[in-house]
């Protein structure tokens, strides 16, 4: 599974979706993911790749990490995968 | 129903060991919220605190009474110990019978069980203490001050997050109201600045990283504190008979349920709530100079608690003033209206209100006099405590000049 197809899963997850119902344009809005299920899968996603997402809950948009669509947390999470190795 | 007075304050806190070390701390908007000290900070995301610098255990108990008190039943010791010289009371007899402690704490003994984790899981220990359970338990800190001071009435223990000293306040001032009680110890402590106990705030992404800055749009989340606050509730005839000094009056409390989200504050549950302790002290919504906000410098708290009070009062909250205290001391969860009720008090007697720190910028969403950064000069007759918990129960208090 790829990072893309990994961060997909647990986004699905956490939506009660099926993978294939998620869409890269989709916001988290799109899909019912309250702020309480995007720090769930911030930390799904954070132990999935061994990362540390930069994020506060008080302001989720201001981070350097970009949660406006699915296709943008995946963006951001394969920069902080290649940043580590 | 019973008159309610408070003829008895003592505290240990981030911002001073006693009650006039502490209001002189927020008379002059000192911060107490700093680097913390504890062990495996380097694993901390969140590294600060309102901690209780130098603190010696030894210098305050033995070696037996450690074995039993956990730092929060510690802290809730201290401050009970000046809270009832203060009141000038001791219980014998039928005083004993009908007076008693409610306490509120989230965690409790949160140290003993993050040391004793540690020993068993990280060192592979196989053996703990024979008084863990005794000393980590929710109720050690009320049993300890009902044993101290012989108050064999009612006495418990009240955990409702970051609402459980204001429900125990709450409690306690019904009771002497009802006449259950004659005088009632009563407060919350909290003590989880471990390692453990941060970690697990640190999990839910609404902690800061350098500092509470509540009603500031600038703010970005909570810092933790700890420490205690107690006080002597008792019933006014009672005091006045024996001529105590009567710090404030209570003269209402009320409590909510938003019933909706775990986390997420609703404004209608904490209006609700700030409504219902109004009237229950059977006072116009108009006479409330002060309310020591719950302000705990997250987004979502902030915002919401300016809308209530906004819909609770109308035009007029525009003309009272709404501080939090937490900017200086941190958020006491489970104590904090506790150290916070010390606010209030000043504000009645000493005409001081204590400011909200390390406000920078306003925001349109918390519209409010806020006493920004530096305490002021203002008579005021009733003021409000307020308090909303994780899981949504809300709880305020009202107290008056006397």
């Amino acid at each position: 599974m790829d990072i893309s197809e990994k961060v997909i899963a647990i986004i699905a997850e956490q939506a009660v979706l099926d993978p294939s119902d998620v869409r890269p344009e989709h916001t988290l809005q799109d899909l019912g993911i309250d702020s309480l299920g995007l720090v769930e899968s911030i930390f799904a996603i954070e132990e999935a790749f061994d990362i540390s997402i930069p994020f506060n809950a008080n302001d989720p948009t201001e981070g350097a990490f970009d949660i406006s669509s699915v296709a943008a947390i995946i963006a951001a999470v394969q920069g902080l995968v290649q940043a580590r190795t | 129903m019973n008159r309610v007075v408070i003829t008895g304050a003592g505290t240990i806190n981030a911002l001073g060991n006693d009650v006039p070390t502490t209001l002189a701390a927020m008379r002059e908007g000192k911060c107490g919220i700093g680097p913390l000290e504890i062990r495996d900070l380097d694993r901390l995301s969140v590294q600060i605190g309102g901690q209780v610098r130098g603190y010696d255990e030894l210098s305050h108990f033995n070696r037996q009474q450690i074995a039993l008190y956990d730092r929060f039943t510690q802290f809730t010791l201290l401050a009970a110990a000046e809270a009832v010289a203060q009141s000038g009371l001791s219980f014998a007899g039928e005083l004993s019978a009908r007076s008693g402690v409610v306490l509120g704490t989230a965690g409790g003994g949160v140290n003993t069980w993050d040391e004793n984790y540690r020993s068993v899981y990280e060192e592979g220990k196989n053996r703990v203490h024979p008084f863990v359970v005794p000393k980590l338990m929710n109720n050690a800190a009320a049993s300890h001050v009902s044993i101290e001071y012989n108050l064999k009435g009612p006495a418990f223990t009240v955990a409702t997050a970051c609402a459980s000293s204001n429900h125990a306040m709450g409690l306690a001032f019904q009771m002497i109201r009802s006449g259950m009680s004659t005088v009632m110890l009563t407060g919350g402590s909290e003590s989880m600045l471990c390692f453990g106990g941060v970690k697990a705030w640190e999990g839910l992404r609404v902690m800061s990283k350098d500092a509470c800055r509540p009603f500031s749009a600038t703010r970005n989340g909570m810092v933790q504190g700890e420490g205690a606050g107690v006080f002597v509730f008792e019933d006014y005839e009672h005091a006045r008979a024996r001529g105590a000094e009567i710090l404030a009056e209570v003269v209402g409390f009320a409590m909510t349920s938003d019933a909706a989200d775990i986390v997420m504050p609703s404004k209608q549950g904490a209006a609700r709530a700030i409504a219902g302790a109004i009237s229950d002290a059977g006072l116009p919504r108009d006479c409330v100079g002060y309310i020591n906000a719950h302000g705990t410098g997250t987004a979502a708290n902030d915002k919401t608690e300016c809308a209530a009070v906004a819909d609770v009062f109308g035009p007029h909250a525009d003309s009272l003033m709404i501080s939090s205290t937490k900017s200086m001391h941190g958020h006491l969860i489970g104590g904090t209206g506790a150290v916070e009720l010390l606010a209030c008090i000043m504000a009645l007697r000493d005409g001081v209100i204590a400011p909200t720190i390390g406000y920078e910028e306003p925001d349109p969403e918390c519209a409010l006099d806020v006493v920004p950064n530096e305490a002021r000069d203002a008579q005021v007759d009733v003021v409000l405590s307020n308090a909303f918990a994780f899981g949504g129960f809300n709880a305020v208090l009202a107290l008056r000049r006397i």
